[in-house]
């Protein structure tokens, strides 16, 4: 009888104990080391340190008030363009492989070229937090605890009728911390750019 | 002309060119422009004035006045891609969002034509209705709103 004809188990068995604590502490170092090189990925550091981030996007959201305001609370890019829970996460890595793509064919690498892709990029990202309702803004604003009583007399109209109608942040807070797309506005001449449809969704109650 | 004439007319041609030659800031020490420093000097911190809250729409002054922004406008977007004013307070938008249409003297052209959306000449709006901070009057004055508006 040759060694062939053993089942897996009894190969183990074979190898000993010793074998499977070794496997069983490769796979903690393992998955240690998978996870933090995903955090390190996982940081505005990192991101920012594409040029194409820091001197767009970055530049931009350093005016906005999720980067300085007078508590000193921050949001970084992650905490807004990666979700927090681990299957969603997985899947928006996989396909920020794409970015890296992007970055290695020049994509984006002048402003110029940003400036003429940031319709496109925009409207993935409206997309994106639409589907996910939101939910890396909810990960701090959470709708739940709005004290309406002390938000401003056009935030507090507008959020009771807008929640209630089963709206989503993203349908109204658009730019918020970057700049706008050309938006279609009833200006002048026709320029085009964003739809009124897409900048202001109707609310899925009133279809 | 007799002697004594043309000496004083030199005598008085003289003083005139000596005040000339003196600096205008001998006689202009009292005289403080606004902004408060020479031109090439810094600018003066413009002093933690803080924007006034939300409130119910300001009454006017005088009827041509502009009316004023009745709410806070930080980080508002007005580039050549977007126009924040007018994400509320357009004519395809007011209804929604609670806010005061624009006026109907904004959809003219610059010869009086009448165009059927607002002008692009009016397109910074913030060059005409401001925000309010509460600052104090720089100086004290004794204004009265239009005697039609009170």
């Amino acid at each position: 009888m040759s060694d062939n004809n053993k089942t897996l188990m009894q190969k183990i068995r074979g190898a000993g104990w010793s074998a499977i604590a070794i496997l069983f502490a490769a796979g903690i170092v393992f998955w240690g080391g998978f996870n933090w090189a995903l955090e390190m990925t996982n940081r505005e550091k990192f991101c920012i340190s594409c040029h194409e981030m820091e001197e767009n996007v970055f530049k931009e959201y350093r005016n906005t008030i999720h980067y300085q305001n007078r508590t000193g609370v921050r949001a970084t890019c992650p905490d807004c363009h990666v979700p927090k829970e681990w299957v969603p996460k997985m899947i928006r890595k996989i396909q920020a492989s794409k970015e890296v793509y992007g970055k290695v064919m020049g994509t984006i690498n002048t402003p110029e070229k940003f400036q003429a892709e940031r319709i496109r990029l925009a409207q993935n990202e409206w997309r994106r937090m639409k589907a996910n309702n939101s939910q890396e803004c909810r990960n701090c604003h959470n709708y739940e605890y709005f004290d309406y009583s002390v938000q401003g007399r056009r935030s507090n109209q507008m959020h009771q009728t807008g929640l209630a109608a089963g709206q989503t942040c993203i349908d109204c807070h658009k730019g918020i911390a970057h700049q706008l797309p050309p938006i279609a506005q009833d200006i002048g001449a026709d320029h085009g750019g964003v739809v009124p449809e897409v900048m202001h969704p109707q609310p899925p109650k009133a279809q | 002309m007799k002697k004594p004439t043309r000496k004083l007319v030199l005598a008085f041609v003289a003083a005139l060119g000596l005040a000339a030659a003196l600096p205008p800031s001998a006689s202009a020490q009292a005289v403080k422009s606004i902004r408060g420093s020479d031109v090439s000097a810094p600018e003066a911190a413009p002093g933690g004035f803080k924007p006034i809250p939300d409130q119910a729409p300001i009454q006017r002054d005088y009827v041509q006045q502009p009316p004023l922004i009745p709410h806070k406008v930080e980080g508002y977007e007005v580039t050549k891609n977007f126009n924040k004013c007018m994400d509320c307070h357009a004519w395809s938008r007011y209804k929604e969002t609670g806010a005061t249409k624009v006026s109907l003297t904004h959809f003219k052209d610059r010869d009086g034509g009448e165009l059927s959306n607002v002008s692009p000449r009016r397109y910074f709006c913030m060059q005409c209705h401001v925000p309010q901070t509460d600052a104090k009057p720089l100086v004290g004055n004794q204004f009265q709103r239009a005697e039609g508006l009170r």
